[in-house]
């Protein structure tokens, strides 16, 4: 395989050829988009296509590619990124005059792309919402930066979007879909040969694989997961700083930054320049947090940092154990309730209750964060109360339980009772002879 | 004068006790049929009295209905027995009415001169169809909430006036706030109404008529309706009410999970047992047959029958001269297998 073709640019490195033309100086974009006010574009002759859809091969595909390139419309085309004048026909249309350049180099690629994307006037009238700093963001990420310095094994703008077709962002079979970003990125990154020049890992791609962020992206297809770009960037892509891992994570984990930065932790983390959220996490191994992670025991992140009999870890240990709390009581309950409803009895009050609980567990597994046992306290009292009146509410329903039986059981008597009594009325009227009989 | 005496001087009831007591019920092998009436009278009192008491919670729109019903199985006290007493007394009053009908039919009791008291009854076993169909929707929980659309979608393939019956019947196109507020009005004001009135009617013919001996006895024993008969009467209803009261505290009638009319319609769904053999042949019959649509065709036949079960004393040219004619009989039970079938192989989850 070519390193074109690991990179993604396809054979022909087609849209950045397309592109390219963008950026070639005789070319604005404005002339392009010449036909764009027109309610509908009557299709001008093309030779490109009429040419190119009957070879084969490296000539043919770009053709083949285009039907599904939200690129295909009538004044943007071919000559739109390759230049050249499809209105001459066959071999004339590659007009060098006319701007023809076909194939663009890969160091010509991003400002090929910018020459469009880069005018937020041009591209208003297609996508208002289409952001046009790419290329700015794309020369200050590290690919951008390597390419500038002659690099040509970096991604580009064709190596993560494709060519021929090149796809909208929300189409699913697009590489830079959300659930195919981590695929797409490990197209390079998880390729040892290409990376040893760089001398950085490539086990990224397996370790996201098994991360809380990948199961819940790729496997149960939570695209609020977040998928490498999420962390990294997009276009201005850089590994995060130690300095600046927390700020990334706190993107969606605000809450949790939050309480970290007002607990111990965050003045020796800084002081020791560690990275604040991976020092317990890890970076792309992300594992589900677990409770297993605070405390004293063999294996809980606390022990990695503080030695045995320390007063942070005692502190650690009454974290875990108010957590233990609330759970303890919530089990208690759920089995009370569980009963309960066995028994066919209504427990959905108590359910609610029992959801509060959960939330408060929750919410304390967020404060563990601040690692302080009195903050942390006030939430786990909450989650021990809320547990402990849903157990109330099912013990209630199970002694509502015996209660109808009970209550069954003396209308059974009653019932009975009655019945005799109607019954011994009825043979006293038979045996008594009736008037005129 | 006594007190008895002044009520007896203004209201004249011994003339009712003297005519009840010399009003005679057949006795012979056949005699326990003559109970099935008085058994879905019962079952018609206990839905009013329960039914009376469910009102005062009872909320009738689509963001309150589920939660006060939760409301009374929960938090009000004995809501949960009075609510599973309607809801289990509600099924066992539909049975009572088809087995009713179903003696009746088979001792050709609707021979000259009870005619009219077998349509008051065929038309009170539609009311009590109607009953159950709008009550089972106002829980609005999910099983009632698509239960009920597809019920009112049959009534949607009724030819020519079949959509304006839909809208009719749903207050719009979907099944709405509106649907539950229009069945509500039905179930607790029209229904009632027009039933009090079938039901006042039916009783009179009764005591007009009699108990009809059915063409195959001879033997004419008989026994006073008051006492005798009354008595025995009460103690089947006060066994009944202990059955109904066991079947609410061992099985509570489920209150489901709120409707959502955004989710999807749960796998399996199908409408409650007595409406099952209609729901089944519909599904059964082709799409198309003779040119029309299938379903058009069987809601025309179910609604034919009906007209034919109304107008039986009509049609059954034997009964009136004291034959029991074989045909009518080979009908009935043809009907009752089919019925029976067709019930069956839905709750199978047949074809």
């Amino acid at each position: 395989m070519s390193r074109w073709a690991v990179l993604g640019a396809g054979p022909l490195g087609g849209l950045a050829a397309v592109l390219l033309l963008l950026l070639w100086p005789g070319l604005p974009p404005t002339a392009l988009a010449a036909p764009a006010s027109a309610a509908t574009p009557v299709a001008p002759p093309d030779s490109c296509t009429a040419c190119h859809q009957n070879l084969t091969g490296r000539l043919g595909a770009p053709a083949a590619g285009m039907a599904g390139d939200m690129h295909a419309r009538p004044e943007l085309r071919c000559a739109g990124c390759h230049g050249g004048d499809p209105a001459k026909p066959s071999m004339e249309a590659h007009d060098r005059s006319a701007g023809f350049i076909g194939v663009p180099t890969r160091q010509q690629i991003p400002r090929t792309c910018a020459r469009c994307h880069a005018d937020p006037g041009f591209m208003r009238r297609f996508n208002p919402s289409l952001p046009s700093d790419q290329l700015a963001r794309y020369l200050t990420s590290e690919h951008g930066e390597r390419l500038q310095q002659g690099d040509r094994n970096v991604a580009t703008c064709t190596g993560c979007h494709g060519v021929h077709p090149v796809r909208a962002v929300t189409d699913s079979r697009s590489p830079v879909f959300a659930t195919n970003v981590p695929a797409m990125c490990a197209r390079c990154h998880a390729d040892a040969s290409l990376m040893r020049p760089y001398g950085i890992p490539t086990t990224q791609y397996a370790d996201y694989l098994a991360s809380v962020h990948g199961q819940g992206l790729l496997r149960r297809g939570n695209r609020q997961a977040p998928a490498c770009n999420d962390c990294h960037g997009n276009h201005g892509a850089a590994p995060p700083g130690v300095a600046s891992v927390a700020n990334v994570c706190a993107q969606c984990h605000s809450a949790t930054r939050d309480l970290f930065v007002r607990s111990p932790h965050k003045a020796v983390f800084d002081a020791l320049q560690m990275p604040e959220c991976t020092a317990c996490h890890a970076t792309h191994r992300i594992a589900f947090p677990t409770d297993t992670m605070i405390g004293q025991q063999q294996g809980a992140v606390c022990t990695q940092c503080h030695a045995a009999g320390s007063p942070g870890l005692e502190t650690a240990g009454r974290l875990r154990a108010q957590l233990e709390d609330v759970k303890g009581a919530m089990a208690a309950a759920e089995e009370v309730l569980r009963r309960a409803a066995n028994l066919g009895m209504d427990v959905g009050d108590a359910r609610l209750d029992l959801d509060e609980a959960n939330t408060q567990l929750i919410r304390a597994r967020a404060v563990i964060h601040a690692a302080n046992p009195q903050e942390l306290q006030t939430v786990t009292a909450q989650g021990v109360a809320a547990a402990g009146r849903a157990r109330a509410s099912g013990e209630a329903a199970i002694a509502e339980w015996s209660f109808r039986r009970r209550g069954l059981g003396i209308s059974a008597v009653v019932i009975v009772f009655v019945a005799v009594l109607l019954w011994l009325k009825l043979r006293e009227i038979e045996r008594t002879p009736r008037e005129g009989t | 004068m006594d007190l008895w005496g002044w009520f007896e001087e203004r209201l004249r009831y011994r003339a009712a006790e003297t005519f009840l007591e010399k009003k005679a019920v057949p006795v012979h092998r056949f005699s326990f049929t003559y109970y099935t009436g008085g058994i879905t009278l019962f079952f018609f009192l206990l839905q009013v009295f329960t039914g009376l008491l469910l009102l005062m919670y009872y909320r009738p729109t689509s963001d309150a209905a589920y939660e006060s019903v939760r409301l009374i199985v929960s938090k009000v006290q004995f809501g949960w027995l009075i609510r599973s007493i309607h809801a289990w007394s509600a099924n066992l009053m539909v049975a009572a009415v088809i087995v009713h009908l179903a003696v009746t039919f088979f001792s050709r009791s609707y021979r000259r001169p009870r005619e009219l008291t077998w349509v008051s009854g065929a038309l009170l076993l539609a009311l009590t169809l109607a009953f159950a169909f709008t009550g089972y929707l106002l829980p609005w929980n999910t099983l009632a909430y698509f239960a009920t659309q597809v019920g009112t979608e049959i009534a949607g393939d009724v030819p020519v006036i079949g959509r304006a019956l839909l809208v009719l019947f749903r207050g719009g196109e979907d099944i709405t706030a509106a649907t539950l507020s229009r069945f509500f009005g039905i179930h607790v004001a029209i229904l009632p109404a027009l039933a009090t009135l079938l039901l006042g009617l039916h009783l009179v013919l009764v005591q007009i008529h009699g108990m009809s001996r059915p063409i195959s006895v001879r033997a004419d024993r008989s026994e006073p309706f008051y006492p005798h008969f009354v008595l025995r009467d009460f103690i089947v209803w006060v066994f009944l009410l202990g059955g109904v009261a066991a079947l609410s505290t061992f099985a509570p009638w489920p209150l489901g999970e709120k409707a959502d009319p955004l989710a999807p319609a749960p796998a399996g769904l199908r409408p409650e047992w007595y409406f099952l053999f209609m729901f089944q042949t519909l599904r059964m019959l082709p799409a198309r047959i003779l040119g029309l649509e299938g379903e058009q065709v069987g809601v025309v036949l179910f609604v034919v029958l009906g007209l034919i079960l109304v107008f039986v004393p009509f049609l059954d040219r034997w009964a009136p001269r004291g034959r029991s004619h074989p045909l009518v009989t080979v009908i009935g039970v043809a009907v009752v297998l089919f019925v029976a079938v067709m019930t069956v192989l839905a709750l199978r989850g047949g074809m």
